[in-house]
């Protein structure tokens, strides 16, 4: 009997990690280098578009395919070897960065780039090039990466690195999964020596003052990080509590060695004191914009009394922030929220930072959480990094206030492109076609399309993000 | 005239309930879906309905058929705002007759097929926060019954199917709706002595007072409700005394 046709696969409703974007696709969940080929081959044959997914932790339509063909990437989510001397593992995609760790950090190993949760498989993070709080000293999963199996849907399997068709692999990463499925990733890890970070935190009165305090730590810190209360307006406009993290040498931390252990990375049970299952429960009850400025009056003023003197933090508590409270997106129901997430260049931070927060304080839509990292520039085709800064921040969505996000965040794009900057599209909701134009300019952006023309030719692969911002249309 | 749904979709259309539902519906303004076998009866719906009902021929039990159909059809529509899956066949069944090519046939159309449609409108629901979902069901499927065991069977399982759906959609703002009419009289129910039985027409405006009046669960005509809440309390070993 002839193979079902892939659009008659079972059906599923996906959304985004913002859920505020969802849609209805077939599904079909590839267990193999052959299933994936096989895949790709009658899609081209059967004319179904196809679009990637890993663990579905892009915020908006970047992981959804709605009328098409999902590939569910989750069940080829082996370690194909782990090397650990060199801390060198060959994975699968659908493997997550919590199945790595938990794999590796025993022998002395930590992802070189982590994201805020520790769910995202690694060939989303290849497909978006995921940035953690260390861009500017380490960069992106791509500078990690030493090599990638793909298989485009023109029927090549190739095998790329820095040196093996660089202009291919730099494009793959970070390339959104619209150049072909990866189906076996190389990564060099960072060697640790205690299963703990210094950290320390301080606070910053002002966004200038913010500024200058990243600078001065890009030199000594190996993390940097600041939530940033983008309700207070006037002369507290853009302060901030900043996280700054060092690891520990050999021989520093003798009792953080047994903190190697996997099983002693347990993300705490409290916050603030607060049990976390009761978190997202307390959280709506204060969400709405008064009451998330007490919040962050609290936040900030615990950072102002709090402590300066550095203290130890397990590797996985400090990074997987997100994951300390599973539920906390119930917070936002039923409408969901967006994370936007400008990157600006250094030189404009100040003034298009401060713009930014004032304009979305004049519309009267205030970011709840504002989350401010540094970068350096990156080599893939299409970065969203740059020597700069980058402000996310989440606004929740409703059916009163969405047109009015909707155009302030374009209000707030124009100024983020005339400034030069850039956006991440695993975070994005709202981008239009002319942001991405505008932020990536048209020599990269038809190099893309070469690439494309070449890697996929009919055109098989296709994600509702990359039709939204214009990046689907080309000459089939 | 307003329409509370203005684009309709009902499976098994072409006569008795089903069809009496097109036209009425059609009537109040909705552009109505209707799928059945018969392209012929499909054609005088909708030249009945002033081209308001939109015939689509299909089988049911063209399994592989049914996602292309039902896209194609949301696509003409321009949105779906109401689904009814109204098919079902009740051949008769003898008294010591165990014949598997009738339970298949009721099983397959009555159920399977009900859930492979009711699935695509409710995924489709789900993603869009709205929508009803509706099933003609039975009272038939409240007692398994000595002279129908797989008819009372499909039924049975149709509204645990539609009761699951309730519980899955209804967080998403979709309401889904179980139907149980007692006897009506169309064409399966031909020459058959049933009691409390009602015109078509009545049962499908009961239908639409249900569909529009927020209901999630109505017994067509109400007097089934007190009837069935006494049936399905009868034990077990008085039943098997009855001829019902």
């Amino acid at each position: 009997m002839p193979p079902r046709p892939l659009a008659q696969s079972p059906r599923k409703v996906f959304d985004g990690f913002g859920f505020c974007q969802r849609s209805v696709s077939a599904f079909v969940q590839p267990r193999s280098v052959e299933d994936v080929a096989a895949v790709l081959s009658r899609a081209s044959e059967e004319g179904v578009r196809l679009g990637m997914r890993g663990s579905g932790r892009s915020y908006g339509d970047a992981a959804l395919n709605g009328g098409g063909l999902i590939l569910d990437m989750r069940h080829m989510g082996r370690v194909l070897s782990w090397d650990a001397e060199r801390g060198v593992i060959e994975a699968e995609p659908g493997l997550t960065i919590r199945e790595l760790w938990t794999r590796t950090l025993a022998d002395g190993w930590w992802p070189p780039v982590v994201s805020g949760t520790a769910w995202p498989t690694l060939g989303g993070c290849v497909a978006m090039n995921i940035h953690g709080k260390n861009h500017f000293r380490m960069g992106g999963i791509s500078d990690h990466v030493l090599e990638l199996d793909l298989i485009t849907p023109g029927g090549e399997h190739v095998t790329l690195s820095p040196t093996r068709d660089p202009e291919l692999f730099f494009a793959v990463l970070g390339g959104f999964g619209m150049l072909g499925v990866v189906t076996r990733i190389k990564l060099q890890l960072k060697r640790v020596y205690s299963g703990r970070l210094k950290v320390q935190q301080f606070h910053t009165p002002t966004l200038q003052s913010q500024l200058e305090r990243f600078e001065q730590h890009t030199q000594d810190s190996d993390y940097l990080v600041s939530w940033v209360d983008c309700i207070t307006s006037g002369g507290g406009l853009g302060r901030a509590q900043i996280h700054r993290a060092t690891y520990l040498h050999e021989g520093e931390d003798p009792a953080g060695v047994a903190m190697l252990s996997p099983a002693k990375q347990d993300l705490p049970g409290h916050i603030m004191g607060v049990p976390k299952s009761v978190v997202p429960k307390l959280l709506k009850l204060f969400s709405f914009n008064l009451g998330m400025q007490a919040v962050n009056l609290v936040k900030y003023a615990a950072s102002v009394v709090g402590s300066t003197k550095p203290y130890l933090q397990g590797h996985a508590a400090f990074h997987f922030l997100l994951d300390y409270v599973p539920e906390f997106r119930q917070s936002y129901a039923p409408g969901g929220f967006i994370q936007y997430q400008p990157f600006v260049p250094k030189e404009a931070a100040l003034p298009v930072l401060t713009e930014i927060l004032r304009r979305s304080q004049r519309a009267g839509i205030v970011s709840y959480l504002g989350v401010l990292k540094r970068y350096r520039p990156d080599r893939v085709l299409l970065p969203h990094a740059l020597d700069g800064y980058s402000l996310a921040m989440d606004f929740p969505v409703t059916a009163a206030n969405k047109a009015d996000l909707w155009r302030l965040c374009g209000e707030l794009s124009d100024v983020v492109t005339e400034a030069g900057g850039r956006f991440y599209p695993a975070k994005d909701s709202v981008l239009r076609p002319q942001d991405v134009q505008r932020a990536w300019g048209q020599d990269r952006l038809s190099r893309f399309a070469a690439l494309r023309r070449r890697a996929d030719p009919r055109g098989v692969l296709r994600t509702e993000w990359a039709e939204r911002v214009g990046l689907d249309v080309f000459d089939r | 005239m307003s329409t509370a749904f203005p684009r309709a979709l009902i499976v098994g259309a072409s006569s008795g309930i089903g069809a009496t539902l097109a036209l009425k519906l059609a009537g109040t303004g909705a552009k109505v879906a209707a799928v059945a076998r018969r392209q012929a009866e499909l054609d005088a719906l909708a030249a009945q309905s002033s081209g308001r009902v939109l015939p689509y021929a299909g089988d049911v039990l063209d399994y592989a058929a049914t996602p292309a159909l039902f896209d194609r059809i949301v696509e003409d529509l321009g949105g779906l705002d109401l689904f009814i899956y109204n098919a079902g066949v009740m051949p008769p069944v003898e008294e010591s007759e165990y014949n598997f090519d009738k339970d298949r046939q009721m099983i397959e159309v009555n159920f399977l097929a009900a859930v492979q449609w009711a699935n695509l409108a409710a995924a489709h629901f789900e993603a869009a926060r709205a929508g009803v979902l509706c099933g003609i069901s039975s009272v038939a499927g409240e007692r398994g019954r000595r002279g129908s065991p797989v008819y009372t069977a499909s039924k049975a399982g149709l509204t645990a199917y539609f009761e699951a759906m309730r519980n899955r959609l209804t967080r998403y703002g979709v309401r889904v709706v179980t139907i149980k009419p007692g006897p009506v009289e169309t064409p399966m129910t031909a020459g058959l002595k049933l009691p409390l039985m009602i015109p078509a027409d009545r049962a499908a405006d009961e239908i639409i007072s249900a569909l529009e009046g927020g209901a999630t669960e109505a017994y067509v005509p109400a007097i089934w409700r007190p009837i069935m809440f006494v049936v399905r309390n009868v034990p077990s070993f008085v039943f098997t005394k009855t001829n019902i």
